[in-house]
């Protein structure tokens, strides 16, 4: 509760609001105390003096009565009126709420079906069949705006009571014998009352709008009895030969309004988590960069795709993620790299940097560079980088039901991604959809190109995934872990079609995994990331064979059969360090058997001859003297 | 789509039902015999006897309902007695004028609405999105008919460009011109709340959306940043506005009540009005179930919109 406050105070327009509601609600109480004028008394010689007259600090009105007075008392009774009708809202919708809540079934039925029927209308119609009823006045203006406002309340209230009705403690009461009026009162009403006090308090802005909107039209408070809403009524008449008559009670209206939605604003940010941790921001177009050292736009790489040094944080608040600190990689035309390593290894951070699709905010490209034969793709311009995106480098992601749009037919996405790069016809783009399924092998392409994602089985989406890759015939292909939720048939077939396809296309695939088995079908050669660097680089049969890091070799052998195995990576003890704290040395230290005190120390370069690299004090093989 | 309309009408009928019901029994509160107060100072011998004769009011409750009922089924909204004019006729023409009104200030807040919460979550936290975001503010805190009377005096009064009040100018009027002249003012004022909170809700809807991974699949695909806000994202978006909308639509057709009556505007909500305080019952009643059941066929349309929109719905 007090981070509660906590949070709305640090919100400076909540505060802003609170601060000007207790002052509107202060100067309503003590109105009473005040040295002011008889509101009602009139004064016809005084008729309509302008603000700071003499005796009249906001002048007169019609009938010569004093704007301050009747202002403040206006406030007064318009406050009360709306508290009132908020309060008797709030309880006869809880009352209601919790008896449909906690009994169910028919009662449940019947109750909610009433309220379905009220929410039917639009609000002011049923408050005004009220007032016809009722007749005009203060009072029947409360009741009707409280009666139109119960509907609310009780859904509300309903929703939270059959939460609690299902829960132990209820049962538990039951058991002992409680009373249905017992238990609600000691176990249901506790919990609720916190709900409904803050639906009250975001409704109480919205009550006292209301009232005050029936008092103006003549249905609420009658002569001579003022609340804001009809001192605004009485003084249309004379809107435009005295306009502060009319301005005047509408401003306090306005400041009133406004106050209570500051506040309401700042107790629902508070309330909301998701607010709390930032998860709300949206990510931009491509991922924030900022490079201390710049390096050269234009050098010569070998191999199509390369990256430097490349080094990703997310900024959070003022925690600094390094989920990327330093990977260099590359890969040649025709073929495959595999990046291996636990969730939470920087794999994905680091495939999703090469073409700035990190989410930026909180994710921010801090270093390095990836080269698209030679040029520097990261300090490219925004329009640059969309137009090798898709083109040059395509990605594949997992779970297609999530990364395809769900309100798009496939093979309107299909030729999305070629109209993005070239102007396409119609029917060329229906033909080219309908190619591209084919060659990924959809059974009847013809009729699956106007189905929507999902209409298909996983696979099949994964295939349109794969075909949305393949629509611009791109050099390099990074796949991020595409086969993880897929079950172990169709992953085989998927992994055989993106090996033909690369043989026959020679293209350059990254493909990133968590599972060593699915590395053995596919993949050329491996690089193994463990909290955000590579610890290990080389040809894929000689480290299956015999791996050099401790960590890579623990890999191995969580995997009892090379790809018709368990697909989760287990059965290594400990979790790898967060990566807001990495310790000094070696960061696989705390879970390795070979520890020793010199690896909590100093930097550990990844070293090696040849093809084969390792970042270790005390490998399971000295690649130096193998090689030697 | 045909049968998924039917069934959404079939739905519809025991909500009207139900609406007739409330109204009824929130008339039947009224205190006294109820002949004379439906009739209230017309209760002349022969508007007694012609009330006793149509509405059965000698009749038991259940039974005066669905003479009632049968009544309405047959176009038959009783006689207003202070106008002198069957229920209906009147309902009908005050109900259009409110349409044009009320329909104009829909279109304006659902366009500048999703336009402002687009925009707003498109530059989160940059310059146009704290401005559109106080501007909200303001625009959801600022009773309509308080903006109204502010509207009349700066552009009627002050500026002269608009009439102060009307539907149509007295001598010469009565073409469109003249009416659209008339109608920017009431619709504006009547269009600024709802177009706050369709703002704000398109605002958090997108930047909901803005995070999903279909939109980092587009962007990884090469569409153009324009497309992929106002097209993949706005289209996604789209499904938890349209709802908004059918709510919204109640709170312009309430909001109206207080727009006709600043702007003198001839439309039900100042009928309405003008009925409880003349006390003429049966024009409030036939009124209210009127407008309640084409709320509820509105909200069918919506509901329709939505399911042409997201083919997930099943039809
Ligand atoms: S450096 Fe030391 S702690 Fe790290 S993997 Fe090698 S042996 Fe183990």
């Amino acid at each position: 509760m007090s981070a509660f406050f906590k949070l709305l105070a640090r919100n400076r327009l909540a505060l802003g609001g609170l601060i000007v509601m207790g002052l509107v609600v202060a100067l309503a109480l003590i109105t009473p105390l005040l040295p002011l004028v008889d509101p009602d008394a009139t004064n016809t010689a005084n008729r309509f003096l302008p603000p700071f007259s003499d005796g009249a600090l906001l002048g007169t009105d019609a009938l010569g009565r004093d704007l301050l007075s009747r202002l403040l008392w206006g406030t007064r009774l318009s406050l009360a009126v709306g508290f009132a009708a908020a309060l008797f809202a709030a309880v006869a919708g809880a009352a209601v709420g919790i008896i449909a809540g906690f009994y169910g079934g028919r009662t449940d039925n019947i109750i909610m079906r009433a309220v379905d029927m009220l929410m039917a209308f639009p609000y002011i119609l049923l408050a005004l069949a009220i007032v016809a009823a009722l007749g005009p006045g203060l009072v029947n203006a409360l009741i009707a705006v409280s009666v139109v406002n119960i509907p609310f309340f009780a859904r509300n209230i309903r929703g939270i009571t059959v939460g609690l009705a299902n829960k132990e403690f209820v049962d538990a009461a039951k058991l002992a014998g409680m009373s249905n009026a017992r238990i609600i009162t000691s176990e249901i009403l506790p919990n609720v009352v916190p709900v409904i006090v803050i639906a009250m308090s975001t409704t109480i802005g919205w009550m006292i709008l209301e009232t005050a909107g029936l008092s103006f039209l003549g249905l609420g408070s009658q002569p001579p009895q003022a609340d804001l809403g009809s001192m605004l009524g009485e003084a249309r008449s004379a809107l435009i030969t005295n306009p502060h008559t009319s301005v005047i009670p509408g401003i306090m209206i306005l400041i009133i309004v406004m106050s209570i939605n500051l506040l309401g604003d700042g107790v629902r940010d508070a309330l909301d988590p998701r607010l709390k941790s930032g998860a709300l921001s949206r990510p931009m177009a491509a991922t924030r960069v900022d490079r201390k050292h710049t390096p050269a736009p234009e050098a010569r790489t070998e191999g199509i795709l390369s990256l430097e040094n490349l080094r990703t944080e997310f900024h959070v608040k003022d925690r600094i993620y390094k989920a990327v600190s330093g990977v260099s990689l590359s890969v040649k035309p025709g073929e495959c790299l595999g990046v291996i390593g636990e969730s939470g290894s920087g794999k994905s951070v680091t495939a999703l940097s090469i073409m700035g699709l990190v989410a930026s905010p909180p994710g921010v490209i801090t270093g390095g560079a990836a080269r698209l034969e030679g040029r520097d793709m990261i300090g490219a311009r925004y329009g640059d980088l969309r137009t090798l995106r898709g083109r040059r480098v395509a990605y594949i992601f997992q779970d297609p039901l999530a990364t395809l749009h769900p309100l798009y037919k496939v093979g309107d996405q299909l030729v999305e991604a070629i109209s993005s790069h070239r102007a396409i016809s119609k029917s060329e783009g229906r033909a080219k959809a309908i190619e591209l399924l084919k060659s990924v092998r959809i059974p009847n392409a013809e009729e699956r190109v106007d189905s929507y994602p999902h209409e298909m089985s996983g696979g099949m989406r994964q295939r349109v995934g794969i075909a949305m890759a393949l629509a611009n015939d791109p050099d390099v292909i990074i796949a991020d872990e595409p086969t993880t939720a897929l079950d172990v048939t169709v992953q085989a077939q998927i992994l055989s079609l993106l090996d033909d396809l690369r043989r026959e296309r020679g293209l350059a695939i990254v493909f990133i995994t968590h599972d060593f088995g699915v590395v053995a079908q596919l993949c050329d050669r491996v690089a193994v990331m463990y909290a955000g660097r590579i610890v290990e680089e080389g040809p894929t049969m000689e480290i299956l064979r015999a791996p050099a890091h401790p960590y890579t070799a623990r890999l191995i052998a969580c995997v009892p059969e090379l790809g018709a195995g368990k697909r989760k990576l287990e059965a290594i003890p400990g979790l790898p360090p967060s990566v807001d704290a990495l310790p000094a040395g070696c960061a696989f230290a705390d879970r390795c058997l070979k520890a020793q005190p010199s690896c909590k120390e100093g930097e550990i370069l990844l070293e090696g001859t040849g093809s084969r690299a390792v970042r270790c004090l005390y490998p399971e093989l000295s690649l130096s003297k193998e090689t030697a | 789509m045909g049968s998924y309309i039917l069934k959404r009408l079939l739905l519809a009928v025991p909500v009207i039902f139900g609406i007739t019901v409330i109204v009824f029994l929130i008339m039947a509160m009224i205190p006294g015999d109820p002949a004379t107060a439906i009739l209230g100072s017309y209760a002349t011998p022969e508007n007694v006897a012609r009330l006793n004769r149509d509405l059965g009011l000698d009749q038991p409750l259940v039974a005066r309902y669905f003479i009632w009922l049968g009544n309405m089924l047959h176009g038959d909204f009783g006689q207003s007695f202070s106008l002198n004019r069957p229920v209906i006729d009147e309902v009908l023409e005050r109900f259009n004028n409110t349409l044009i009104l009320a329909g104009t200030s829909f279109v304006l807040c659902t366009v500048f609405g999703i336009l402002a919460g687009v925009v707003s979550a498109a530059r989160q936290y940059g310059f146009a999105d704290k401005a559109i975001t106080f501007v909200v503010l303001l625009g959801i805190s600022i009773p309509s008919f308080f903006l109204g009377m502010m509207m009349i005096l700066i552009f009627a009064v002050d500026l002269q460009w608009l009439p102060v009040s009307g539907m149509y100018a007295i001598y010469g009027g009565g073409d469109l011109p003249d009416l659209l002249h008339h109608l920017t003012m009431p619709a504006l004022a009547l269009a600024v709340v709802a177009t706050g909170v369709v703002a704000r809700l398109s605002r958090s809807a997108m930047l909901e959306v803005l995070r999903q991974d279909f939109i980092r699949t587009a962007r990884a695909k090469g569409v153009k940043e324009g497309r992929v806000i106002w097209g993949h994202a706005l289209r996604a978006a789209m499904v938890s506005i349209i709802p908004v909308l059918g709510i919204q639509a109640g709170f312009v057709l309430s909001g109206a009540v207080y727009i006709e009556i600043v702007f003198q505007w001839p439309g039900i909500g100042r009928m309405l009005v003008d009925a409880i305080l003349q006390r003429d019952i049966l024009l409030v009643q036939g009124g209210v179930v009127f407008v309640a059941a084409c709320y509820v066929i509105f909200n069918i349309i919506v509901d329709v919109a939505q399911s042409l929109l997201d083919p997930r719905i099943k039809t």
